[in-house]
């Protein structure tokens, strides 16, 4: 079994808010991240898939389509984009790192060319991250 | 749905590996160039790894600010530009290795966090005193793992 990681970067801004608090609640559960005109990051997302070596061509999938498939499930959704306002789900769903990286393994796990989605790692900067195996 | 959710922070500080039980040959031939009588410093890097469910109200496995606080007040403010061995309590008769200091955050940490936030449990803390040199400690014990061994055996 091989652990083949592949690492895409996209810019998105977001802001949270639960529409269920009032404006104080969100404020003070949220603090700066509650501001309504939103702030951006620059995410790195690492998708790892796991399988086994193909005996003709060495590898575990072709790279070629993993980018592929990156791009059009992923990147062209969130790339550059403003997520509460413009990515669906994120319309009842606070954008948090934690609940990105959630919805990148689902746009992703049935969609891979061969191999099994292991990992999904979204940094929302250098310093923070998250890891969401799909249980 | 699980996630782990990983921050990292910086602190600066200096240490001198010496064991009082041991003779200065026996000192330098154990610890080498760390055994340098006056101590020496790292930028150490610590990763504090959360893991939880997402709370549904909030999107988040923990709030970040009172990781932010946690952190702060349990290491930073703790060891950040101090030299181990001497300015803190914790390294009285310990020998302030990178693998010490990990179990200590790990210590100083797991209980304020797990009290603060119900749901979310300290998985690991990882340490890096170098670009090279990295530990990591989730909370297993020697004699858990001790345990584990024999029953593998």
């Amino acid at each position: 079994m091989i652990y083949l990681t592949r690492r895409a970067e996209f810019s998105a801004s977001h802001y949270y808010h639960n529409p269920a608090l009032s404006a104080e609640e969100n404020r003070r559960v949220f603090g700066k991240c509650n501001n309504p005109h939103g702030h951006g990051h620059n995410y790195t997302v690492e998708v790892t898939v796991a399988g086994e070596v193909d005996d003709t061509t060495g590898m575990v999938l072709d790279l070629k389509d993993l980018k592929a498939v990156l791009e059009s499930e992923v990147l062209e959704l969130m790339d550059h984009k403003f997520l509460n306002k413009e990515v669906p789900v994120f319309a009842t769903k606070i954008p948090t790192t934690e609940n990105i990286a959630v919805e990148i393994w689902n746009l992703l796990a049935a969609k891979l060319p061969s191999g099994r989605l292991h990992r999904i790692r979204l940094y929302e900067t250098d310093d923070l991250y998250v890891d969401y195996y799909g249980e | 749905m699980m996630v782990s959710l990983t921050k990292r922070y910086r602190f600066s500080a200096s240490h001198r590996l010496h064991n009082e039980g041991l003779s200065t040959e026996e000192n330098s031939r154990v610890f080498g160039k760390c055994n340098s009588p006056y101590g020496h410093g790292h930028n150490y890097i610590v990763e504090v790894t959360l893991r939880g469910p997402i709370d549904p109200s909030t999107g988040m496995v923990m709030d970040l600010g009172l990781l932010d606080q946690t952190v702060q007040q349990e290491v930073l403010d703790r060891f950040d530009h101090t030299y181990l061995n001497l300015d803190v309590p914790n390294f009285q008769g310990r020998v302030p290795t990178t693998e010490n200091l990990c179990v200590e955050i790990y210590n100083l940490l797991r209980g304020r966090l797990e009290a603060a936030e119900g749901n979310a449990h300290l998985e690991k803390v990882r340490l890096e005193e170098t670009s090279s040199n990295s530990f990591e400690y989730s909370g297993v014990t020697a004699n858990k793992s001790e345990q584990a061994m024999r029953e593998k055996r």
